[in-house]
């Protein structure tokens, strides 16, 4: 630039990167997060391979062992390896935790839109419905769906207890899909999209829908973490994942609460698995949402 | 509100060389993810004592942002000033520490924000907030602040002060809430206020108002003023001096009556041309700027102008300094001297030869609204317990005709329901009563399939061009949907085919089909909007402020293509608007509406050449022209006091609180509206 002066103040550039180096180095905790998420994920899906033990194989020559090298984590009253099963119990709870927040997320969703989109009485209805389901304390909601409509096993996996545990999210989800989605009615490309003749159902899917896609996906993620907590308190109650199936919050309960001066690390160890599920999502939630607004990109 | 002429205390600045703000050489850059954007290059300006000075341009060209950078206030930590001085009373302002930049914001120098909706802290009172400054910079005791505060709202015209201060921001109206704004930026005395597009918001007869006060204030106490606004009315009627801004940097400097009437550089030509006037008779066909300006990430070697300029020689591949053309007229053009002597002259006119009026037939009309009503329920208490529920009359007995082929401007101030009928014609809302016959069938209470068989008939084109695309839609997808939806094409590869056709058909390129909304520019979104409404192959399309959001070379275009589109389609339009100089450009017909009635219907000339009605002459009065002598000729002749609320209109004539020739009679009966001449009905007794 022929005019610009040499005298111009120097300052630094910022580098152009990968935007996964750039969220790593922008969000640091959010990528340690996404980090244990992964290598969870990773060990759930191969505990074929990655387990030393069959978690359900009973060694009634190791009850109650201390970690060595044979069983890092020990083993527990009926001499199962607790490495093991606190990694068959990362399937557990990745399992009801992706699905059960997917199912509270995308019902709370379209539920929000539609609410959100129709307006009036319709709204008036729905959002008092959501208040009752917002008045029960999310443990107690559960309770009462598991209570009330039983066990309905697939795969090991209880249906019902992710449903259980999908219902107290859902109305959260709603009101913030309902708040966002009534901003987004405003605008005028839905008028443009009514005045062009468009059937309710393609403004809601096609026009409203991928415009709150952003706060699903940030919910979708903070709220795994909801659903894992969920779940081990509902497997602590016993209304949850039943024995033999490895789960974390089972793990807590049962006999281990009789031996837990004995043999502390039986629940030392799938407490600290919960933990840090619960650790990494959300702080990779918390990220995401950043990384997700406009407002805080610079 | 005490209106005085304000040239009376004027004591017009000569050039004493007395500066109090010198601006020297500044670089401004902001560094974002996608790389530099050099917001501000090399841009250099002096305000002298008790002067007002004016930066004009476009959106994007730097004029907010070189005046944030005086008060070092620039978006942290992506803006920062990389280059220059701020000479203030002999300091540098880049130089000082934070602590003694914070006793020169508000107390030496203030900025008046253009958004006096979000400008206010809608949880202080009024007084609160004008007393603030006061006690932190002043050290005034609460008492002495309130005093202040009282004289400070007398003096920008708000009347029963005392009992106003301690009231909320949202117990006044927009343009009070700028003279409160107004009040806090006066509050210490400052030597210079920035007024950062001080009336964009407001509508013309406030925005009249607000720049009679400003003026008078800044005359009265001596106060410089910078004005920042891409108005070039505002400038003409209220500047001593102007800098004209593109891309980054100033592009010519002078007077105002050097730039207004001697501009000397082709942008500033170009843009005072393409303005649509009250003053000049009305040509056929915009001059406009071609093209877009540059991209600030990766401006242009050479003169920024060059690409759009019809001028260019090759020697405007190098980068033009500004230099003094006439003394203290200053241009950054290697032709300028050629726009003195005369020689470019006649290039420039000779683009405007335009084509006639499109066809208006004779025929019935295409669109007839009889006494068309929207009232809206504003509920103050519970939904169940029922409560006072009031009634907000957007839109009461509005009734015209447009005929097949003709457009219809439709013209008022804010909150006078012309939004509304558009959205009542478009069956976005659904009328309280009255009929809407269009194609010679009421649609008023149509439904399902035959009501949207006449969707397609019916089009729009919005306002913002940045709210009206789905942002996660390409172009291409965007303009295909209706077709598609409706089964105007076969099959997507015809639709896409014909998306291409018409993104050609409105200036666009084929290939932009691919592209997300966010990657173009707000004229160039407009243009899709357009395509858009196109696509269904309509015969009436609701124009609603399709310009008003553009930058002024810009609107020229759009304009053009409207007409053209109109021409070639047949097409007729129902053109809402607020600026009168648009309307008058582009309409066959005018109505003028206030408070939910129509006051005035005529043809466009007739309207624009014998107003009857006082309140379309007091529009017409308030709009600036952008021309400074014809502008000073005019004696200020705002029109007095506010809007009334919708909530609680006037009873009889609803202008009569505002109206100078009102009286008693005028409150109580509502006038009809009556054919005053052939073809011009007003609503008025007096008439």
């Amino acid at each position: 630039m022929a005019t610009t002066p040499t005298a111009l103040r120097p300052y630094k550039l910022p580098k152009r990167r990968h935007w996964a180096v750039s969220f790593a180095l922008r969000q640091p905790l959010g990528a340690a997060g996404l980090l244990v998420i992964l290598v969870m994920a990773f060990g759930g899906i191969f505990a074929e391979f990655v387990a030393p033990y069959d978690p359900l194989d009973i060694d009634f020559g190791a009850m109650l062992a201390a970690p060595s090298i044979e069983h890092p984590f020990g083993t527990d009253a009926f001499g199962r390896d607790i490495l093991s099963r606190v990694i068959y119990g990362a399937r557990t709870a990745l399992t009801i935790g992706f699905l059960s927040s997917f199912i509270g997320c995308t019902l709370g969703a379209a539920i929000g839109i539609a609410s959100a989109f129709f307006g009036g009485r319709t709204d008036m209805i729905v959002q008092r419905f959501i208040d009752v389901l917002l008045s029960f304390p999310i443990i107690v909601l559960a309770l009462v769906v598991v209570a009330m409509i039983g066990r309905a096993p697939l795969f090991g996996i209880d249906l019902n207890l992710i449903l259980a545990i999908a219902i107290p999210i859902m109305p959260k989800v709603e009101r913030v899909v309902r708040a966002a989605a009534l901003s987004i009615r405003e605008m005028a490309y839905i008028d443009a999209a009514r005045a062009a003749g468009f059937s309710n159902a393609r403004i809601i899917f096609r026009h409203m829908a991928p415009n709150v896609a952003a706060p699903y996906l940030i919910m979708l993620t903070a709220y795994i973490a909801q659903a894992i907590l969920l779940e081990a308190s509902l497997s602590f109650l016993g209304l949850g994942v039943t024995e033999p199936t490895a789960a974390w919050g089972l793990m807590l309960s049962g006999n281990a609460s009789d031996f837990y001066r004995e043999a502390p690390w039986m629940i030392l160890f799938p407490g600290l698995a919960i933990s840090a599920a619960v650790f990494a999502f959300n702080l990779f939630g918390d990220s995401l949402r950043d990384w997700l607004d406009p407002k805080l990109k610079a | 509100m005490q209106p005085q002429t304000a040239e009376a205390a004027a004591p017009r600045v000569d050039g004493a060389g007395d500066d109090l703000l010198r601006v020297e050489d500044l670089h401004v850059h902001f560094v974002t993810s996608r790389g530099v954007v050099r917001a501000v290059e090399g841009i250099s300006y002096s305000v002298r004592r008790g002067e007002i000075v004016a930066l004009v341009g476009e959106s994007g060209c730097g004029k907010s942002v070189s005046s944030l950078a005086i008060m070092r206030l620039l978006a942290k930590p992506a803006g920062r000033v990389v280059g220059g001085r701020i000479m203030f009373e002999g300091r540098d302002l880049l130089t000082l520490d934070e602590d003694e930049m914070r006793e020169i914001r508000g107390r030496d120098i203030s900025i008046i924000f253009q958004e006096p909706m979000t400008s206010l802290n809608p949880v202080l009172t009024i007084g609160l907030q004008i007393m603030e400054p006061l006690t932190i910079h002043l050290g005034m005791t609460a008492s002495e602040a309130r005093a202040r505060a009282t004289e400070l709202l007398r003096l920008v015209g708000i009347t029963d002060p005392e009992r106003r201060l301690d009231q909320y921001p949202h117990q006044f109206s927009g343009g009070m809430r700028q003279r409160v704004m107004i009040a806090i930026g006066l509050a210490c005395n400052p030597k210079l206020i920035i007024a950062d597009e001080p009336t964009t918001a407001l509508d013309v007869t406030i925005q009249a108002q607000i720049l009679e006060l400003m003026k008078d204030l800044a005359r009265r106490l001596n106060i410089a003023l910078v004005i920042i606004t891409h108005n070039l009315g505002i400038v003409a009627r209220y500047a001593d001096r102007v800098n004209v801004m593109y891309a980054a940097r100033v592009v010519e400097q002078g007077t105002a009556d050097d730039v207004f009437l001697r501009p000397r550089h082709p942008y500033a030509i170009g843009l005072m041309r393409s303005v649509p006037r009250l003053d000049r008779p009305r040509g056929l066909r915009l001059e406009t700027i071609e093209g877009l300006p540059p991209n600030l990430l990766d401006p242009p070697t050479g003169c920024r102008f060059a690409a759009r300029c019809a001028f260019r020689i090759d020697a405007c591949a190098q980068d033009p300094a500004l230099r003094e053309i006439e003394p203290a007229h200053r241009s950054a053009c290697f032709r300028a001297e050629e726009f003195s002597s005369g020689a470019l002259a006649e290039a420039t006119t000779e683009r405007a030869r335009g084509r006639p009026d499109a066809a208006v037939s004779d025929a019935a009309p295409i669109l007839g609204v009889r006494d068309l009503a929207k009232h809206f329920t504003v509920s103050s208490r519970s939904v169940i317990f029922g409560g006072e529920t009031r009634v907000v009359k957007a839109v009461n007995g509005v009734s015209f005709d447009i005929r097949p082929g003709e457009t219809l401007g439709l013209v008022g101030e804010s909150g006078c329901g012309k939004t509304t009928v558009g959205r009542l014609v478009l069956k976005l809302e659904q009328p309280t009563s009255g009929a809407i016959e269009f194609e010679g069938r009421d649609i008023a209470g149509l439904a399902g399939p035959e009501l949207q068989r006449t969707r397609q008939r019916i089009q729009v084109i919005f306002q913002d061009p940045y709210s009206s695309l789905n942002p996660r839609m390409t172009i291409g997808q965007i303009i295909a949907e209706p077709m598609l939806v409706h089964r105007i094409v076969p099959n997507a590869k015809a639709a896409r085919e014909r998306a291409a056709e018409l993104l050609e058909k409105v200036g666009l390129f084929a290939y932009m089909a691919e592209r997300y909304p966010h990657e173009m520019s707000g004229g160039q979104r407009q243009r899709v909007g357009i395509a858009r409404a196109l696509a269904m192959r309509p015969s009436f399309i609701v124009c609603d402020e399709p310009v008003s959001a553009l930058d002024v070379s810009i609107q020229g275009q759009v304009i053009n293509l409207l007409e053209d589109l109109q021409r070639e389609f047949g097409l007729t339009y129902l053109f809402i608007a607020h600026d009168l100089a648009v309307v008058r450009h582009i309409s066959t017909r005018v109505a003028v509406m206030y408070l939910g009635r129509v006051m005035e219907i005529a043809d466009r000339d007739a309207i624009y050449a014998q107003p009857l009605h006082p309140y379309t002459k007091a529009l017409l009065d308030a709009a600036p022209v952008p021309d400074p002598l014809v502008e000073r000729a005019r004696a200020p002749r705002a029109l007095g006091g506010e809007i009334p609320s919708p909530l609680r209109p006037p009873g009889g004539c609803v202008f009569h609180t505002r109206c100078p020739i009102a009286s008693e009679e005028c409150k109580r009966a509502v006038p009809e509206l009556r054919e005053a001449a052939p073809g011009h009905f007003v609503a008025c007794i007096k008439v």
